[in-house]
């Protein structure tokens, strides 16, 4: 009989608040070490917290977005041990009475199905700073820049059956985020954190021992951590051995994973109410204004695609599903003019570009509008799709928009019949040879022959020339000569 | 004027003697210096004497007052306990851990005291991180009892209580987290108010116990300590757990008659355990108030018994956590050469804390271990929840509770030091107001053995006021409060 894998989740996503969940700091990423650590931040003797209302809200968007219950009542707990970067050596965070209850999304798979994940809670808390293990010989430098920026946790059941559905969901919660705008959804940057717990059992049976294999911060590397540790365990059973319960790392270079910690050698966190901060009582009205104001969600977006712009299913999806994504497509959709041509740039050209740059959409080099001046140039006429790639990889390089590359680099297409003529008529002139074969060619050879004509053609206009006007001005004078 | 008067002086005669320009705060804070100097080597209860900064405030409030205009309290010397954050001025707790310990930020306490134009004569000694009741666990030596040096100040705000009754200070910030300004307020002969939780703000002042701890003051007086809870007391937007609530000028009410006034009388407070002279001033202090108009109504505080270990449940285990930030890591005492990230914990740890602060630490963490919370901490809560309604209970039918701050007078140094349970009992009475988080205050009513005895004036929430009036009419007719200890003359004054 087969195994079956099943997977639940653990989501970090930092809450894109201006300032951390219990201090004014700043929350940019990037700056230099230290330099976002207040007294707080440090864990001062004597400093307090008070909680960043705008962590309370967008927590909030997301239970209203994932259908959740919103807890009436909600309470920061203490969760103890020691480590360098956690300064206070407890983090702030909740337990008993967590912010989201149980809540649910759907994913859609490659073959169209669709399943239901449910969630079982999402909860605030803080996160901790970096331990710097390079450049110190020998210590480690701690930076507490991150230290206390806002987290929502969210927690799913053990819903999943394969990587593929682990890494859709996973794709979903980035979807609903980065469109509710509560997190930037930067993976590179640690924005966003997959921990994974893996267990496999035969169907039917009672649920296998699970690992957890913590921090992916890329889908990639959450499929490839997912399928290494299902084929590790079914190995050691298969072998006779037994899964211990443990925490596992995954290096996304080697492509390794190891025992970080077995359950034995776990902490006992000693959870406890924080006497800092007392229970947070939110009311009706509140989340109700939350959620008159809740921006578009990824499946509505989709639907509207669909219906607005008349795209497929999987172009809708393809576009509509990040929310960066779909504010690039509408910006340039609308710049354009030609809602299809624009969705084929960007799901084509656009996109292979960015995945092999390893960048986000909204990194792009490329502007929206940018990318619509020149759609709007094929569509007009005044280049060809080939000419196209030219002015892309000028924008994509140097910047600038199609018009000025267009212009300076000379790649306005020749539409002007005569022309045309003319070059053909000369190419004709020159090609003595491959004339008289074509005249005397069979006639279902004839088509072929064309193309040594074309390139000669293209090649005299330095590629300007309309290849559809050619074809037919060619094709003419050539039929003319038999 | 006469030197030796003035360090007699009230804050309010103080304040009026500022007034009226009978003397310069610069004048009056020489002359506090002076003093310590002299006399602080005896009692130990300053651990930083702030010489420099305290003149250059005094200045700047003579200044102040010149031009009209400046707050009542511009010009007075205070102390504040070395667990209040001073920007730029070592805060050590009490503790090794933090003795290299400068903040870079003042507590809102501070920061109330230094807008109201008040002059900081430095840092009062206390146990360490406030644990203790008799100040022997101070890592800067013990304070001695100005009445009998060979007795406990009480603590932790024993610094505090010591510097005052030595007329070392007119006035002194301190905190209470069971009993820690009532305590040595009545071992010393003072008057110390541990106001409603809530009402004084937390922000820079370091935590023991965050849900228990409360600032409050320590005089001579109930007026003078009046004044003071005027600066104090603020809603502060940095704690999260002060309360919104407006701060009353809390002299207005203090020449209300008593008349009418019910107090409730805790039979549980007058069982065995308390010393028969303490009971007797007691109960010759509440003959006066009944004197005075009011009725004395027996009551009963059915879970009285469970307060202290409720408390030394909860107390510990919230110290646990709060204390873990001293790590060696950031700021404070790190051990020499550690040899890796456990052996820099272990070090640190076992070399910057106390023992009663290890005790206190590793109770707290049991009671919070996995397997344990139910029986330990969260049963504690349920007691604490039943000690709450106790009070509730009573105030329904009483104005303010009444009885004896602490079971018998100052003991002997390293009398209890090998009984931590008989040292916990020191705060019996005191320690069921903070879990309930109600106001308490101390105020002496007389002596046994020439020791002062505390009466301990409970009130309902945010009742302050009240509270300062029962004192303020019992201090009008009575002087134990203007008795002072011997050997308080300087050298050349004799």
């Amino acid at each position: 009989m087969e195994w079956e894998t099943v997977i639940g989740l653990e989501v970090h996503a930092q809450l894109a608040t201006k300032s951390k969940i219990f201090s004014g700091s700043s929350t940019t990423f990037g700056a230099e070490p230290n330099t976002q650590a207040s007294a707080l931040d440090l864990a001062m003797p004597g400093t307090l917290p008070v909680p960043n209302e705008q962590a309370y809200r967008y927590a909030i968007m997301f239970g209203l977005a994932i259908d959740a219950d919103i807890a009436r009542t909600s309470v920061f707990e203490r969760k103890n041990y020691f480590y360098p970067d956690l300064p206070k050596a407890y983090q702030t965070t909740q337990l008993e009475k967590p912010i989201v209850g149980p809540g649910h999304v759907e994913i859609e798979l490659a073959d169209g199905t669709k399943k239901t994940i449910r969630i079982h809670h999402a909860h605030l808390e803080e996160d901790a700073g970096k331990s710097l293990h390079e450049d110190f010989h020998g210590m480690s430098g701690i930076d507490l820049n991150r230290a206390g920026t806002p987290l929502v946790e969210i927690v799913s059941e053990p819903d999943m059956r394969s990587s593929e559905e682990a890494v859709a969901f996973a794709k979903k919660l980035h979807s609903i985020v980065t469109s509710l705008g509560i997190c930037d959804g930067e993976m590179s940057q640690g924005s966003m954190r997959f921990d994974v717990n893996i267990s496999v059992r035969k169907p039917g049976e009672e649920l296998g021992t699970r690992t957890e294999t913590k921090n992916l911060n890329s889908f990639r590397f959450m499929e490839d951590a997912i399928k290494l540790e299902v084929e590790r365990q079914i190995d050691l059973i298969e072998d006779g051995g037994k899964v211990i319960q443990e925490t596992r790392l995954y290096n996304g270079d080697t492509k390794q994973a190891r025992s970080m910690r077995s359950k034995e050698e776990a902490n006992d966190y000693r959870y406890f109410p924080c006497p800092d901060l007392l229970p947070v009582v939110i009311e009706d009205d509140y989340i109700e204004s939350i959620r008159k104001e809740l921006p578009e969600l990824p499946d509505a977006r989709q639907e509207r695609f669909i219906t607005q712009y008349g795209l497929s299913s999987y172009d809708a999806s393809a576009l509509g599903s990040d929310a960066n994504m779909a504010l690039y497509f509408e910006t340039a959709a609308k710049d354009s003019g030609d809602t299809k041509l624009t969705a084929n740039w960007i799901m084509g050209e656009l996109s292979a570009r960015l995945n092999s740059a390893d960048l986000s959409i909204k990194h792009s080099p490329l502007s929206a509008e940018q990318l619509a001046g020149m759609v709007s140039r094929i569509a007009d006429g005044t280049i060809s799709s080939k000419m196209a790639k030219q002015v892309f990889d000028g924008m994509w390089n140097n910047g600038g928009d199609a018009d000025s590359i267009i212009e300076d680099q000379g790649l306005k297409q020749v539409s002007d019949s005569g022309a045309i003529e003319a070059m053909v008529d000369e190419v004709i002139a020159n090609s003595d040879k491959q004339v008289d074969n074509f005249r005397n060619a069979d006639e279902s050879k004839r088509p072929k022959m064309l193309g040594y004509f074309v390139g000669q053609i293209m090649k005299a206009s330095k590629g300007q020339a309309n290849p559809q006007q050619v074809n037919e001005i060619l094709l003419k004078k050539l039929n003319d000569l038999l | 004027m006469n030197d030796s008067i003035m360090h007699n002086k009230t804050i309010a005669e103080i304040i009026a003697g500022l007034e009226a320009g009978e003397f310069t705060s610069v004048e009056i804070t020489q002359h506090y210096l002076k003093r310590i100097k002299q006399l602080d080597r005896k009692y130990n209860s300053y651990i930083t004497v702030n010489e420099t900064s305290a003149l250059a405030q005094a200045e700047a409030a003579d200044q102040r007052r010149a031009k009209g205009n400046a707050p009542a309290f511009c010009g007075v010397p205070i102390a504040h306990k070395d667990i209040f954050c001073t920007n730029g001025i070592r805060t050590s707790c009490g503790s090794k851990m933090l003795d290299n310990f400068v903040p870079p930020y003042d507590a809102t306490v501070v920061e109330n005291f230094a807008n109201a134009g008040a002059v900081v004569l430095g840092k009062t000694n206390m146990d360490e991180f406030a644990m203790g009741s008799s100040n022997e666990t101070s890592f800067y030596g013990p304070v001695k009892n100005p009445w009998n040096i060979n007795t406990v100040p009480g603590g932790s705000s024993g610094g505090s209580a010591a510097a005052i009754a030595a007329h070392l200070a007119p006035g002194a910030t301190a905190t209470d987290t069971g009993g820690s300004i009532r305590q040595p307020a009545a071992l010393c002969g003072i008057t110390g108010l541990k106001p409603t939780y809530g009402r004084v703000s937390r922000w820079g002042m370091i935590a023991f116990a965050s849900s228990l701890d409360q600032g409050g003051p320590m005089a001579r007086t109930a007026e003078d300590c009046a004044l003071m809870l005027n600066v104090m007391a603020s809603f502060d937007p940095k704690d999260s757990t002060s309360i919104d609530r407006e701060v009353p000028d809390y002299t207005t009410n203090l020449n209300q008659s008593l008349n009418g006034l019910k107090i409730g009388i805790p039979r549980e407070y007058f069982e065995e355990g308390l010393n028969p002279g303490t009971e007797q001033a007691v109960k010759n202090a509440l003959a006066e108030l009944e004197k005075q108009g009011a009725t004395l109504v027996s009551i009963s505080l059915p879970h009285t018994k469970l307060a202290v270990p409720a408390y030394y449940v909860i107390a510990p285990a919230e110290a646990s956590a709060n204390l873990s930030r001293f790590d060696g890591v950031r700021y404070g005492h790190r051990c020499e050469d550690p040899k890796d990230l456990r052996d820099m914990y272990m070090r640190t740890r076992a070399e910057g804390f106390g023992e009663e602060v290890k005790r206190r630490i590793l109770v707290g963490a049991y009671c919070l271990s996995a397997g344990y919370y139910d029986a330990y901490y969260r049963k504690a809560q349920q007691v604490r929840r039943l000690i709450k309604q106790d009070f509730v209970d009573a105030f329904e039918k009483v104005d303010v509770i009444m009885g004896p701050t602490s079971p018998s007078p100052a003991f002997e140094f390293g009398s209890k030091g090998d009984d931590p349970v008989a040292m916990y009992l020191e705060d019996i009475y005191t320690i069921a107001t903070n879990l309930a988080g109600l106001p308490g205050m101390s105020a002496p009513c007389g002596f046994v053995d020439n020791k002062p005895v505390g009466l301990q004036i409970i009130g309902n929430y945010f009742d302050e006021s009240r509270m300062l009036n029962v004192a303020h009419q019992f201090q009008l007719a009575t002087d134990w409060h203007k008795r002072s200890p011997e050997g308080l003359e300087l050298e050349e004054a004799k």
